[in-house]
């Protein structure tokens, strides 16, 4: 059964992708579907068997390659974080496969659609349940191509294409210092299995590795790079950018990356190495300044963006932050909480922007929708409910893990803490500032749209609003029902999967601070939700439009427009230059140039230019010939009486340089007359 | 008249056939002079060395190279008449049909 979970969606994406053609779109559908929810039933008794009844376990496949120390195996860990992701992700996926069989039903390529999402699915599950960094490096890689695979589903698309190579671009940026940071786990540890690995964490921890020549404390290092792996999947600032870009894809597409599996790879291998970063402080500095950064820029941005999934990119971008910097005060399990919560009220949300989406036609300006809220009931109720969970509100499943969240970065007394909880602040305010923008542009105030968008009008059909409501329920009731489990104190939970070091646990602390603070980011949720509310309806909207045209409210609009101008700066200093020098230096300079002229096309053209030279030397008049006799002549005895004394002076081998030398001045001497002849 | 004295003269006319060959860029009866002179001067420098040595063995290659230097002279002027017969000048600015 544990094995069926892996071997189910793969089960799914051979069907779909083999036999197609033969099942159509809607057995396709049919297959993926059941397969997949087949997947989530056995997730959800491996979660009870796992989690609950706390027997975690290991399934041991088979040998991938052995040699000498080394041995990588295919093999399955069930601990209880794997359990939680399990779940997380196979419900997920569950629900977005039902909702594309609907969504997606008119579009002629439905099977590949469906084995794509059964194939990110068995990625995403591989990459969880691995026993080893190498096995979850395969589900890393794996995740990022069906990416690939899905954002540019609509392969005609110019900008799908262009989204997709920039995703599996900037994610191989990380990828790359994932892989430095598992080569450098090897080199110290002499394995990659989880177990050997964390079962001799606590007694290498002063271990000393160099790198680029520098000495560097191993886990800070190994820290720092397998972090930067988790900067790419789960979209940290400096390489975020890929996943605002990334909606070009299908809604559900979206919904599947953002809410449960790609981007929580991040967070899931920071949670997963936790024996690791609890003897790396600096390390986890990094990540909690990191995570804090990324919350507060990308809630800031997504207030003023005017696409409608665009600001609930964002919104994941900013509560990937929130679970980020979690794990970097090294409380891996509320971020772990935050993850599966997040997953119901985010995939809520994109699926619903979905819903509206197809309702309106396919337009996702929110500057063009507006008024929903009577002609789209159902969606209205569901989008409203995702946002409350999204900003917090109490008891909706936001609220215990964000807040929470929240409290122990004040009580966590370093540098890190204060910096985190104050930008997390500002995220919170920010968050519920673009929830209710979003809300109220969308559904409240006057139709802005064409009116033949709003004449043809319709509510979710029965299989796109099924996934709705079940991801309504889950954001209602999962923060309320795992909070004690998952992050109550003292809870048993975890077992051994999430290590804490005592002295790093400010748990108790986090319960016992002041009043005011516990009340704080509720009270900032509360203006930011009215602000957004009311600056966006119809009466306020010419007084900030006014504000927004003055000199400060353009520049400030403008730069969070543009999302802080990162684009910018990333093409015009690093995509251009980069590609510039490939150009210029690496292609037109090395391989065509000093490759070239050293090798097949110089020696060739240097021999015959210097054949060239000497056979112009024979003019066929005698008195030249004599005259070149003597000379020879004369030379060669020169040489012969001066030889000891020269000798001493000239290395034998500099004849050979000599004689270089000559070439290259005839081969230069023959280029300009070629180009003059050219020229002439 | 000593060793030293002859030799000079010896190699003075040959340095002139040498100049004469090269230097020469008209007529290619004066190349076939000039070698004449060359093979004089080293006859002259054989024939030298024979006596101040004492050794007959200088006059020996003396007189084969007077033959020799005969011979040459005469194939040479037969080729120079054939030429001339063929292309009407002797000229050496003309004689440029081995250009390389």
């Amino acid at each position: 059964m544990y094995l069926c979970i892996l071997g189910l969606p793969l089960m799914g994406f051979i069907g779909a992708a083999g036999f197609g053609r033969f099942l159509g779109g809607r057995g396709a559908g049919v297959l993926t579907t059941s397969l997949l929810a087949l997947t989530f039933f056995f997730s959800c008794i491996v979660f009870y068997e796992v989690g609950i009844c706390g027997s975690s376990c290991t399934l041991s496949v088979s040998p991938w390659f052995l040699s000498e120390s080394w041995d990588a195996t295919w093999g399955l860990l069930f601990d209880p974080l794997t359990g939680t992701m399990c779940v997380v992700v196979t419900s997920v996926s569950t629900l977005v496969h039902l909702y594309s069989t609907s969504y997606m039903g008119e579009d002629p390529h439905l099977p590949r659609f469906m084995s794509y999402l059964s194939l990110f699915t068995f990625f995403m599950l591989i990459l969880i349940t691995g026993d080893n960094f190498l096995q979850m490096f395969v589900g890393w890689e794996g995740v990022g191509l069906a990416s690939y695979l899905l954002i540019n589903f609509w392969y005609t698309r110019l900008q799908a294409n262009k989204s997709a190579i920039k995703a599996m671009m900037m994610n191989r940026v990380g990828d790359f210092g994932l892989g430095l940071g598992i080569f450098a786990l090897y080199t110290i540890f002499g394995s990659v299995n989880f177990e050997s690995v964390f079962a001799c964490a606590p007694h290498l921890s002063d271990e000393k590795i160099v790198f680029f020549g520098t000495e560097f404390h191993a886990y800070t290092l190994i820290g720092i790079l397998l972090f930067v792996g988790a900067t790419g999947k789960s979209a940290q600032i400096g390489l975020h950018t890929w996943l605002p870009d990334a909606m070009e894809g299908p809604t559900p597409v979206s919904a599947l990356i953002h809410a449960a599996t790609m981007v929580t790879a991040g967070v899931f291998l920071i949670a997963r190495c936790s024996p690791l970063y609890e003897y790396a402080p600096d390390a986890l500095g990094v990540i909690a300044l990191a995570g804090g950064m990324t919350a507060f820029f990308a809630a800031t941005t997504g207030l003023v963006q005017n696409d409608l999934k665009r600001v609930i990119a964002y919104s994941t971008c900013s509560q990937l932050g929130y679970m980020v910097f979690a794990c970097g005060l090294s409380h891996y399990d509320l971020g772990v909480f935050h993850l599966a919560n997040h997953a119901f009220f985010k995939a809520l949300l994109f699926l619903g922007a979905g819903s509206v989406i197809h309702a309106m036609a396919g337009e996702q300006d929110m500057r063009r929708l507006g008024g929903l809220g009577q002609a789209l009931p159902f969606t209205n109720t569901m989008m409203l409910l995702g946002s409350l969970a999204l900003v917090g509100f109490p008891f909706l499943s936001g609220f215990y893990s964000k807040d929470a969240l929240l409290e122990v970065s004040y009580a966590h007394f370093t540098l890190s803490g204060d910096f985190t909880f104050i930008l997390g602040c500002g995220a919170a305010f920010c968050t519920s500032y673009y929830s209710f923008r979003l809300v109220s542009l969308t559904f409240l105030g006057e139709p802005k749209g064409p009116k033949k968008a709003y004449e043809g009008i319709h509510e979710a059909p029965f299989q796109m609003a099924i996934p709705l409501v079940i991801l309504g329920i889950g954001s209602l009731f999962s923060g309320f029902l795992g909070k004690e489990l998952m992050v109550g104190l003292g809870t048993p939970f975890w077992q051994n999967a999430i290590v804490n070091l005592p002295t790093h646990n400010t748990g108790l602390e986090a319960e016992y601070i002041d009043q005011s603070i516990k009340h704080l980011p509720f009270v900032l949720t509360c203006i930011g939700g009215f602000l957004g509310l009311f600056i966006n309806s119809p009466y306020l909207s010419p007084t900030v439009y006014k504000m927004k045209l003055t000199a400060l409210g353009l520049n400030l609009y403008t730069f969070l427009n543009r999302r802080w101008l990162f684009d910018k700066v990333y093409n015009d200093y690093i995509g251009a230059p980069a590609l510039n020098f490939g150009y210029n230096v690496s292609f037109k300079s090395i391989d065509k140039g000093v490759l070239e002229i050293l090798g097949p096309f110089g020696i060739t053209q240097g021999i015959r230019d210097l054949v060239n030279q000497i056979h112009k030397l024979q003019s066929g008049l005698i008195y030249h010939y004599a005259f070149v006799m003597l000379l020879g002549l004369t030379f060669l005895l020169t040489l012969l009486s001066l030889e000891n004394l020269i000798q001493v002076w000239v290395d034998p081998r500099l004849w050979f340089v000599f004689g270089l030398a000559f070439m290259s001045y005839f081969l230069a001497g023959e280029k300009t007359t070629d180009e003059e002849k050219v020229l002439g | 008249m000593s060793l030293i004295h002859s030799l000079h003269v010896s190699f003075v006319v040959f340095l002139l056939g040498l100049v004469g060959i090269y230097l020469n860029r008209k007529n290619i009866i004066l190349v076939l002079m000039s070698i004449e002179l060359m093979l004089l001067g080293i006859n002259l420098n054989l024939l030298s060395f024979s006596v101040s040595l004492d050794d007959l063995l200088g006059q020996i290659f003396a007189l084969f190279i007077l033959t020799v230097a005969a011979a040459e002279s005469a194939i040479g002027l037969a080729i120079l008449v054939i030429y001339f017969r063929l292309r009407g000048t002797i000229d050496i600015e003309f004689i440029r049909l081995m250009k390389g």
